[in-house]
């Protein structure tokens, strides 16, 4: 195993009209081959700034981006990324939708050679009979699972993903986990993801790097998940080692959002409405 | 007889050529003060089945009793919340509540409407924002009136439509508490459709998994033996909740893998629609 992905002393700043905004400040992480790393922190706090560096989608203000040996300047088909919206071009059905990267990718390739790769890519994510239907005759797991047969299809060194089962309800979220592990399991594409469950991240990464709250932000910690691989959801609800690194993460997370003492979630979530006025009866 | 009573009920939509059929012989009986919660897909029939006890839908086949009578409309026996809130944007969150009371109880006077508005917008936490409209309030306060709606018509059941589903995690744990809280207070019979196994784990007495649709049913129950009221940081450490948890999901998962394998034979490769430049 060798380092493969090396973020150094990324930061990233914003101006607004409020003067300078520095998203993230010395973030430094290192991805080996093969490995799943997920990015876990609060929303807001940087996590998909430092994913759109990688994907060479936004410009870092310092610090440098390595990939397979190379310094990432720009967005390219060696980076597959998976958004929180599927993004597909309506007009086109699954199958097109991923053969148009593949034209990019594999520009030598016969329009046959690209319809059976992509095609092959939707069987292994479950779209095997749904490669002609557009997107609006897909539900939104279906629609998520063409986002990811096209990231894989291109083959590429690097698999980004940006929250990309955040929109759906957690019972598809499961299915589409199992099914992103089928199709990652197959060739280990190094990945890296972005999420805030804590659930997911157990059971899909090799490790989980913790990011601070902003401004500023930078790696807080980083946890091995130990479970071998394939892992069986059930299995590892009930060891003993699961309740151990999930309560890390959610302690990690909790001390994020409130350094001093902890509030009730009943606090936190009126705090943004000031008009409520909460009453004895409810919050005795 | 159980309080609420579902036998054989099925439901289509559309034409006899583009029938799809979304609900399949679903039977179910909930006690009075019972606290029962329905887990499926999004899409699997939810929301047709609770339209379907609420009154709004007819069943095609099957008999619906609440109270042991046959439900043939909505009324204000049966209050209702839903996912998107449905309030009317033009009213006050008071006068939105003062509607339903007006409905259920239209020989109260006005004095007693108004008191009875009054406390049950305190009970959800909105004394204050009674003036405002549903514009001016955050998604988790809209649901807060929408709750206070339904519980001021007294109604006899109370269906929740995944009530918390529009919210974010945060404000989602916070209602899942203040509706646990209100449900020990007055011990309404209650439905609550989600597709979060957690939030059914945390509030019902049994719980029910949907089966991926079309043509969906209800699977097994299952049993919350669980005292209250339940925490939910001692309950995700709780190996019966951990049980509960493992049995419902593996459930769900089967008939969402079932129902592709069954619906979606694999096919062979397309013929390429791509014509080739050099051909």
């Amino acid at each position: 195993m060798k380092k493969y992905l090396e973020i150094w002393e990324l930061a990233k700043t914003f101006s607004t009209t409020k003067g300078v905004q520095s998203v993230v400040d010395g973030f430094n992480l290192t991805v080996e081959e093969g490995e799943f790393v997920t990015l876990i922190g609060h929303s807001g706090c940087g996590k998909s700034t430092v994913l759109s560096i990688v994907a060479g989608l936004a410009g870092a203000t310092r610090g440098t981006v390595i990939l397979a040996g190379r310094e990432v300047t720009g967005p390219g088909t060696d980076r597959g990324v998976v958004f929180q919206a599927p993004c597909l071009f309506p007009w086109m059905t699954a199958l097109q939708n991923v053969t148009l990267g593949l034209e990019q990718a594999f520009p030598k390739f016969t329009a046959a050679e690209r319809n059976e790769r992509a095609a092959e890519h939707l069987e292994r994510v479950g779209l095997g009979s749904a490669l002609h239907k557009h997107p609006a005759e897909l539900s939104q797991g279906m629609r998520q699972r063409v986002g990811l047969a096209r990231a894989f299809a291109l083959e590429p060194k690097m698999l980004l993903l940006d929250e990309p089962f955040g929109m759906l309800d957690s019972l598809t979220r499961l299915e589409l986990q199992d099914a992103l592990m089928e199709a990652w399991s197959r060739e280990r594409i190094t990945a890296l993801m972005v999420t805030h469950d804590v659930d997911e991240a157990l059971f899909l990464s090799s490790r989980v790097a913790m990011m601070t709250s902003g401004p500023g932000a930078r790696l807080g910690g980083i946890l091995a998940v130990p479970f071998e691989r394939p892992r069986e959801r059930a299995s590892l609800f009930e060891s003993a080692e699961y309740d151990l690194a999930r309560e890390e993460l959610i302690g990690f997370l909790e001390h994020q959002a409130h350094p001093g003492v902890a509030p009730s979630p009943i606090e936190a979530a009126d705090e943004a409405a000031e008009t409520v006025q909460p009453t004895a009866i409810i919050h005795a | 007889m159980s309080f609420v009573s579902l036998s054989g009920v099925s439901k289509s939509y559309g034409t006899t050529a583009r029938r799809s059929e979304v609900l399949c012989d679903v039977n179910l009986e909930i006690e009075r003060g019972e606290f029962v919660a329905i887990v499926g897909f999004s899409g699997a029939g939810k929301t047709t089945l609770i339209s379907l006890i609420a009154g709004l839908a007819a069943p095609d086949a099957g008999s619906i009793r609440v109270a042991d009578k046959p439900v043939t409309g909505p009324s204000t026996q049966r209050g209702v919340v839903f996912q998107n809130y449905s309030l009317l944007p033009w009213l006050t969150a008071r006068e939105n509540v003062a509607l339903a009371v007006g409905q259920a109880f239209p020989k109260a006077s006005a004095e007693e409407q108004a008191e009875r508005v009054t406390r049950y917008l305190v009970l959800v936490g909105l004394g204050s924002a009674g003036g405002k409209k549903p514009s001016e309030l955050s998604g988790g306060m809209r649901q807060r009136v929408a709750v206070a709606r339904a519980l001021a018509m007294d109604p006899e059941v109370l269906l929740l439509d995944e009530p918390l589903g529009a919210l974010d995690a945060l404000t989602r744990a916070s209602l899942q508490g203040e509706i646990a809280r209100i449900w020990q207070a007055d011990r309404k019979t209650v439905l609550l459709i989600t597709n979060d196994v957690e939030e059914a784990i945390l509030l019902a007495d049994r719980i029910i998994p949907l089966s991926h649709g079309p043509a969906a049913t209800l699977g097994p129950a299952v049993s919350v033996d669980l005292e209250r009221p339940r925490d939910r940081r001692e309950l995700s450490r709780d190996p019966r909740f951990k049980a509960i948890r493992g049995e419902l999901v593996a459930w769900l998962l089967a008939s969402g893998k079932q129902r592709k394998a069954a619906s979606l034979p694999p096919v062979a490769l397309p013929a390429p629609h791509v014509v080739e430049a050099s051909a």
